[in-house]
């Protein structure tokens, strides 16, 4: 498989075009919204906790296939983790995508590993990681819901 | 500017005259390629025939000329001009001197030293917003900006207005891209203090007509200064900054084949004059006692600091590139590639372009979108058949909103384009197309 092929894979193109958890969520106890400013994509995460777990965890907004994917397959990912799974998780996600994983490692994130492909095209990891460092925020942000634009302006190096 | 001007070609032959510069073996092509064609001219494109530059309205690339320009004022009259009292500082005066003069034929500008050197356009709009603005611009003023400009000429301004409690005025776009002047006529009056608006678009590449807007703020706003981002329109056409009228213009060198961190603001004199300076430090004073400071004339009282002699005198040498091959066939080469591309695109399937549809509105610049593709995903998709084309919000988030969508990917081409780069783009939406079909 070439390396574009292997970032747009079908499950990526699949979730690009039916993202899960697309939607708001009522009552949620946080929301964060992510842009990246180089580019203007913009995504908001609800999330909703039940003790320590996340009971229910959602996101809208615009942008590429990788950012879009990623956003959907990671609120499919984390649904019933624990706050330090899902931060486990991110932290190895991040690995992933900027290749710091073997294979073998790859083979252990589910559908996650289906975005392992953007670890070859580093102008795109920020793409993939927007809507998991808004996530990761809304984890940390207290207990406060944060509102419309009090979220923070992501960006990261590739 | 109304001043009388006559379009002089002044000698840049330099007292003592560089010695060439010894050619690097790689950069003459193989004896037994095609003929020469005008990518060899341009070191990063004759090393890798296969890359499509399309991203010329985000920075152009440098003419081996340009390149050796420099390097030929390094190697040979670099020092710090204006303060050494040696041959050679005054070697790198009369560099810096002629750079401008040259710079300022290029852009019909008669008064070389109303010609600022600034880092680029964005500096020299940041310079008229500061030291124009904060000293004039009061509570209740009117700034009237259009829907189209780059954040360069619109952040500053917005920034401007909320220090002075002025009112910032943007006027609409028409629906294919271009300034509504009735719109436009009908915001100007005598509250208006700044009319500042593109001459090219850089997301749409629609031509803006200065001279006709200028004559209408002349007419219905006389107490307003018009600024213009020429950041797009001095790489592409005949740009004769006199014969605008207008009060300030600005440009940037490195999307006009010269070097990065080195533009321009062309200002009115009497502007210029009572404006106080942006920037304090080496150069910009006259005499500075211990309470108080005289500026220096024009240029240098908005030059602070040691020059950018060696960027300068490669922009010189760009115009020298662009007035050989002709600017009028830069823009007749541009615009029979615009045709293609428009062309090619228009023919399949799903693709949206935007911007005026008469193309003798339009410079280089061709923004399209492709149903169900995100532009970030196009360009990786095209990235992989070595073609370089912007994909985002060009720097002109208001413009985006106003077209309705978060982003679109644009090609724009330069002298250096050949109808080849317009077959690889056209096979790479294809092939993303492909990718990215339902099913």
């Amino acid at each position: 498989m070439n390396n574009l092929d292997a970032l747009y894979q079908e499950v990526i193109l699949d979730h690009n075009r039916k993202p899960r958890n697309f939607r708001e969520i009522e009552g949620a106890d946080r929301r964060v919204e992510g842009r990246n400013p180089l580019c203007g994509d913009q995504v908001t995460v609800w999330l909703k906790l039940d003790g320590d777990h996340v009971a229910d965890v959602s996101f809208k907004g615009t942008g590429c296939a990788v950012s879009k994917s990623s956003a959907s397959l990671m609120t499919s990912a984390v649904k019933g983790k624990s706050k330090a799974e899902t931060q486990q998780l991110f932290d190895k996600f991040h690995h992933m995508i900027t290749g710091k994983m073997t294979d073998a490692e790859r083979g252990q994130m589910g559908s996650l590993a289906a975005l392992g492909g953007v670890s070859k095209f580093p102008l795109r990891v920020k793409c993939a990681s927007l809507a998991w460092h808004a996530l990761k925020s809304a984890l940390d942000g207290g207990g406060e819901v944060s509102t419309e634009n009090e979220g923070p302006a992501l960006t990261e190096g590739a | 500017m109304t001043r009388k001007s006559v379009r002089i070609r002044k000698s840049l032959a330099l007292r003592e005259p560089a010695k060439p510069v010894a050619a690097a073996p790689a950069a003459t092509p193989p004896a037994t390629s095609k003929p020469r064609t005008r990518r060899d001219d341009f070191p990063i494109l004759a090393a890798s025939p296969n890359l499509h530059y399309l991203d010329s309205a985000a920075t152009s690339q440098k003419p081996r000329a340009v390149l050796d320009a420099m390097r030929a004022y390094y190697e040979h009259d670099n020092a710090n001009p204006h303060r050494g009292a040696y041959d050679l500082s005054a070697r790198a005066t009369q560099r810096y001197h002629d750079a401008r003069e040259r710079v300022a034929d290029f852009l019909g500008v008669v008064d070389a030293p109303t010609l600022i050197f600034t880092r680029g356009t964005t500096e020299a709009l940041n310079l008229v917003a500061t030291a124009w603005g904060r000293t004039n611009v009061k509570k209740g003023d009117e700034l009237v900006l259009t829907g189209m400009e780059h954040h360069a000429n619109f952040v500053p301004w917005q920034q401007l207005a909320l220090e002075k409690h002025a009112r910032l005025r943007i006027c609409p776009l028409t629906a294919d891209g271009r300034i509504d002047v009735d719109k436009l006529k009908a915001m100007l009056g005598r509250k208006t203090a700044v009319v500042a608006f593109s001459h090219v678009s850089n997301a749409l590449g629609t031509i803006n007509p200065v001279r006709d807007i200028a004559a209408l703020v002349r007419d219905k706003a006389r107490n307003a200064v018009i600024a213009v981002d020429g950041a797009q329109s001095a790489p592409h056409m005949h740009v004769h900054v006199d014969e605008l009228d207008v009060d300030f213009f600005a440009f940037s060198g490195h999307k006009m084949l010269g070097p990065m961190g080195i533009g321009g603001l062309v200002g009115r004199r009497e502007l210029l004059e009572a404006m106080p300076p942006y920037q304090m430090g080496g150069d910009m004073i006259e005499f500075v006692g211990d309470e108080t400071t005289t500026w220096n004339v024009l240029p240098h009282k908005f030059e602070a600091g040691t020059p950018n002699v060696a960027d300068a005198v490669g922009l010189a040498a760009a115009c020298d590139y662009l007035d050989t091959m002709g600017i009028e066939k830069v823009r007749e080469h541009e615009l029979s590639l615009i045709t293609l591309i428009i062309e090619r695109l228009r023919a399949i399937d799903g693709v949206t372009l935007y911007g005026p549809a008469d193309l003798s509105l339009r410079s280089g610049v061709v923004s399209f979108n492709v149903a169900d593709i995100h532009p970030h995903d196009l360009s990786t998709v095209l990235d992989q058949e070595g073609v370089c084309i912007r994909a985002g919000h060009h720097c002109a988030q208001p413009l985006m909103r106003r077209l309705n969508v978060p982003a679109t990917a644009r090609a724009s081409v330069y002298v250096y384009n050949e109808p080849a780069d317009v077959d690889a783009l056209v096979r790479g939406v294809v092939r993303a197309k492909g990718m990215f079909a339902h099913g």
